[in-house]
């Protein structure tokens, strides 16, 4: 067995002595490199662009404005293209824009032979605006008389869905109900990724090649395709190894103008590598969500009747738009099933950072409100929150009507077990009862909702290529990317696995994807991929061994239905007898001159199949009162994505989304200022990123419930871990204080407002003023 | 790549003088961890930098004959922290570096360019004005000495004349003789990171260790510079050791410090914290000192 086993990652030693290429190692040091102007207001109409003083800076080359580019709107988001026109994605935004929609959108690009000149001539661009009013909240911008952001959506609104189940309004006249009427809300974050995105572009036989740091290079050449107004064909993108992505390189982002301006150049190696600031700012950010809920509930705690109401800030442009906030809405009449529902969801354009794909896509967000919801209610009704849970949470055997998703096991009871165990969970709640002092404890529980993949919203296949070498071992080439996760060697296990190989360093995984050698394949999002790849390695490694037992037909004159591959050699199933290695019949193979035959096999699954993926977390919390702050000092995630394929690998995978999730709960906000819309803390200090010293240990556990779908009983992992820490650390405060805070991050500022409010804290000093 | 137009390097005192001379209008640099920064950002971008970095004269801790404790300009933050000089006098100031930015900006970053950067936030700042320590700068005219509350100008201004440097600072002995002190760093994360505010108190109590003799307190992020609490020190001076005095101490120092309202935090926030600090600091430095709050 070698899937389910802790192997070392293909890749590491390569990483770890920096052996392994990434874009900015490939690039060739002749590059010109771009520079990106950009808009110092947060809404209006660049008049004019003056360039004769940038002109002047030695080494400039070339600068382009918005006057320059193609009249050609064109989408961004890493979705899967849609044959059907009413699914495809908005198209709201050109290479360089005129009608500039936030604080740091693209106006010009400076071309210059270095970075020093790069910078100083992008301070002498003059840009002459007409200045409109903006508009940074996205409850205001639905309203009536708001500046209208793009031309098309009335109201700022980019998209409104409904979902209605029984009655609510006459199922909330129940008598005995208890209502819990909240808002809770959810900040801007950025990704953070170590690698800034980067890419370069050249001409190449007649193609425009771009060598990009992204997630999704199949659905980088169509955007770019599509921007560009040229054959698809015509574009390669090339994916090295990448510093990360997390949903911000799911997105097409400056690949189509670094392509543009190479064309633009006559083919010349142009490349863009965006600072750290404009990350921030002028990539893409997390949905920032307003909740609003209404639960009527039994004094036992069943819900009757629930309203929910969604308000996402989507920023300037539609990226992925709609769809997180449409997740976050899906997953509320499933988590905790109520007869009677009326949930709004909207997503709203404003004058910020657009808001895309990142890490739990709606589901951070929508579990922070859900299950601070819970415990709040919980609260109300003097029940325990894990009692709570057990008794009203998805059933096992739930299925979704949509989806297909099945709950085929009790997953959340296992997982909260677990998680309770190592925790010491009662014994800690018992104690933290009733404290008075300064410095108190609280111990708190979220469970999550996942799913995997992002059937059957759209197209979800995979595709696999598989070469036999002369020795006997296999080249893999799939269009999944590995973006540091870890995908590969997951690949080459499940490979080895289904062929039956000696080892998985016995596949050599082609990790860089090139659009004009990869198989087709959609990239690495939705926590998808071992998931989807599973299909298509399964059906192309049964396919290569099928070849491979033919051709030892040939050689050993056994039938093929008495054949097996096993470890590296073929043998005789009838009495297990090893006939040959595998590595020799390669060599024949290749080199016979009776029958010569290079063995491969390709082909695409189409996957119409989804699962659930679910877990919990506990956390404890030390809250300093006086202090205002909240520190986590022991937490642990227990999550059911079916069988591991590499335990150490999903152990990794979970501690890092944890500590993604503690950034999330307690320092992380991108903040905009409410005078001129710029962005205030668009750097690595002031934004608040949580380090290793504000981490405690971080427990990863895992319940093994083989997920019946898949051929290797694999389902999501991927994002999943970020998306129950902040509401069990949240849970937590409110154990150890009796005070519900619910607006993210809950950093010392949003604790003293509450504390005040909640008369834990009394500045006398303060109230005689 | 950086946007600077020249730099000169200086491998003596001597001649960082005589650069600083002949370019008046050059930015100093020593570990860069701020400069550098700034560069990048546009602020100093385009300057001609005098680099004083591998003027080895000027790093390390030594006492000076009169007992006062020479701190080199270029000492970087974590050798003060593990400096037995240091921790054997003045061990605060060490615990104090030692919650700069993170490991490798500790190892490059001088005390002399925290104290000559001028801003309000800096970790080593609040310390020494609670210390009273007293700044040296080396110039065409040989030594000046500086307390530290008359170094500091304004915002981002300090007192460095035309040709000069500065070489050392100097904590005298009757500042740190029989005293201890507690530095507390608030910020918004426990590790790279800038004060949203700094307090450093230190304490010498009399000899029957009932009463406070001296007590001392400075911060950062309080107003545009580093800045001591007069009143507060006032109203303990020659007071027993009570949780009361304590209370009134902390709550004094209101009288004193001017925090302001911004993104970073507002100031009825900042006015919280400092009275909170005050006390946990005075109470952690009466405890080292070896008293006990009633």
């Amino acid at each position: 067995m070698i899937v389910g086993k802790s192997v070392p990652r293909v890749d590491a030693f390569d990483k770890v002595t920096g052996r392994a290429k990434y874009t900015d190692d490939l690039c060739d040091r002749s590059a010109l490199l771009i520079r990106v102007v950009r808009s110092t207001i947060a809404h209006g109409f660049v008049k004019s662009v003056d360039i004769s003083e940038a002109m002047k800076v030695p080494g400039v080359v070339r600068i382009f404005t918005c006057f320059d580019v193609p009249d050609i709107p064109f989408p961004t988001a890493g979705h899967p293209w849609s044959v059907e026109e009413a699914h495809q994605d908005v198209a709201d935004r050109l290479l360089l824009n005129r009608h500039v929609r936030y604080y740091g959108d693209d106006v010009a690009a400076v071309v210059a032979e270095n970075e020093v000149a790069c910078a100083q001539a992008a301070r002498l661009v003059k840009v002459e605006y007409e200045e409109l009013p903006f508009v940074l909240d996205p409850i205001e911008a639905m309203q009536e008389g708001q500046p209208q952001i793009q031309e098309a959506f009335p109201r700022n609104i980019l998209k409104h869905t409904s979902l209605r189940i029984g009655n609510y309004e006459e199922a909330r006249q129940e008598p005995g109900l208890v209502c819990i009427d909240k808002w809770y809300t959810t900040p801007t974050v950025q990704h953070c990724h170590i690698e800034n995105f980067i890419c370069y572009a050249y001409e190449e036989t007649g193609k425009t090649v771009i060598v990009s740091s992204t997630q999704i290079p199949h659905i980088v050449r169509r955007t770019v395709g599509q921007a560009l107004g040229v054959p698809w064909g015509s574009v390669r993108i090339i994916k090295p190894y990448i510093g990360g992505g997390f949903g911000n390189k799911q997105d097409t982002l400056y690949e189509p103008l670094c392509g543009w301006i190479c064309r633009e150049l006559g083919g010349r190696l142009v490349k863009i590598d965006i600072p750290r600031e404009d990350t921030f700012i002028s990539n893409r950010v997390r949905h920032a969500i307003k909740f609003h809920i209404i639960s009527y509930v039994r004094p036992d705690g069943t819900y009757v009747a629930r309203k929910l109401e969604m308000f996402s800030d989507q920023g300037a442009y539609a990226s992925h738009g709609h769809s997180i906030a449409a997740k976050g809405m899906g997953c509320f009449p499933q988590m905790y099933p109520c007869p009677n529902l009326e949930c709004d969801a909207y997503t709203v354009y404003t004058n910020k950072s657009v808001s895309g794909a990142m890490r739990g896509y709606g589901i951070p967000q929508a579990m922070f409100a859900y299950e601070s919801h819970t415990d709040d209610v919980c609260k109300a009704l003097g029940l325990d929150p894990v009692e709570y849970r057990r008794k009203h949470i998805m059933p096992v055997g739930f299925k979704d009507g949509f989806s297909k998703n099945e709950n085929y096991f009790d997953t959340f009871n296992q997982c909260m077990d677990k998680a309770i165990a190592y925790m010491d969970y009662w014994k800690k709640r018992e104690a933290f009862k009733d404290q008075s002092g300064p410095i108190r404890r609280g111990i708190g529980l979220s469970c999550f909702w996942y799913n995997t993949g992002v059937w059957p919203i759209s197209l979800e296949h995979s595709s696999c290529r598989m070469v036999l070498n002369q020795d006997g071992t296999i080249q893999l080439q799939v269009g999944e990317t590995e973006i540091g996760q870890g995908a590969d060697t997951a690949y080459a296990q499940m490979a080895a696995e289904v062929i039956g190989l000696r080892d998985y360093t016995d596949v050599h995984v082609v990790s860089n994807q090139d659009t004009d050698v990869t198989p087709f394949g959609l990239g690495a999002y939705a926590s998808r991929q071992t998931y989807m790849c599973g299909f298509s390695i399964t059906q192309t490694g049964q396919i290569l061994k099928k070849k491979i037992l033919e051709y030892a037909n040939e050689l050993t004159r056994v039938p093929v239905f008495d054949l097996d591959i096993e470890e590296g050699n073929i043998i005789r199933v009838t009495d297990g007898r090893v006939l040959m290695p595998l590595s020799d019949l390669a060599t024949e193979a290749f080199y016979s001159l009776t029958h010569s035959v290079h063995i491969t096999a390709e082909s695409t699954y189409q996957i119409k199949s989804n699962a659930y993926s679910f877990g919990c977390c506990v956390a404890e919390v030390e809250v300093d009162v006086p202090l205002c702050r909240a520190q986590v000092k022991k937490i642990i995630n227990v999550h059911d994505c079916g069988r591991l394929i590499n335990p150490a690998l999903a152990e990794a995978q979970v501690e890092g989304g944890m500590s993604m999730g503690i950034g999330y709960a307690l320092s992380e906000q991108l903040l905009y200022d409410p005078k001129t819309g710029r962005g205030l803390n668009n750097n690595l200090l002031d934004y608040k990123l949580s380090t290793t010293l504000d981490h405690p240990h971080l427990e990863a556990q895992f319940v093994e419930n083989p997920e019946p779908t898949n051929p290797f009983g694999t389902k999501a992992l991927g994002e999943p871990p970020a998306t129950p820490v902040a509401p069990a650390i949240r849970n937590a405060i409110l154990n150890a204080t009796g005070v519900e805070v619910d607006d993210l991050p809950m950093n010392p500022k949003v604790l003293f407002k509450r504390f005040s409010e909640e008369g834990l804290i009394h500045d006398l000093w303060r109230e005689e003023k | 790549m950086y946007d600077m137009k020249e730099l000169y390097e200086a491998f003596s005192v001597q001649e960082a003088i005589e650069l600083r001379l002949a370019h008046p209008e050059a930015q100093i640099i020593a570990g860069g961890s701020d400069v550098l920064v700034q560069m990048r950002e546009g602020k100093r971008a385009g300057k001609e930098l005098i680099s004083i970095y591998l003027i080895d004269e000027l790093r390390g801790v030594s006492l000076d004959e009169d007992g006062a404790i020479r701190i080199g300009s270029l000492t970087s933050f974590s050798h003060i922290t593990k400096d037995p000089i240091i921790q054997k006098y003045i061990n605060v100031l060490g615990e104090a570096v030692d919650l700069v930015g993170g490991p490798q900006i500790r190892n490059i970053g001088t005390i002399g360019g925290n104290t000559c950067n001028g801003v309000t936030s800096a970790d080593s700042a609040s310390t020494l004005h609670a210390w009273e320590a007293i700044i040296e700068l080396t110039g065409p005219n040989g030594k000046r000495l500086v307390p530290i509350r008359d170094f500091y100008i304004k915002a981002s201004s300090v007192d460095i004349r035309e040709g000069e440097i500065q070489t050392a600072i100097l904590i005298p002995k009757a500042s740190y003789e029989n005293t201890f002190g507690s530095y507390y760093k608030y910020a918004m994360r426990n590790a790279m990171d800038i004060a949203t505010t700094g307090c450093s108190v230190n304490v010498r109590l009399s000899p029957d260790k009932q009463t406070f003799d001296r007590v001392r307190i400075a911060y950062g992020v309080a107003g545009p510079v580093p800045m001591r609490a007069p009143s507060a020190e006032a109203l303990i001076q020659g007071k027993p050791l009570t949780m009361k005095n304590v209370e009134a101490f902390s709550l004094e120092v209101l009288q004193d410090i001017n925090p302001r309202d911004s993104w970073r935090a507002p100031k009825a926030f900042r006015q919280h914290i400092a009275v909170e600090m005050a006390k946990r600091c005075l109470m952690e430095a009466t405890k080292r000192c070896g008293g006990e709050i009633k």
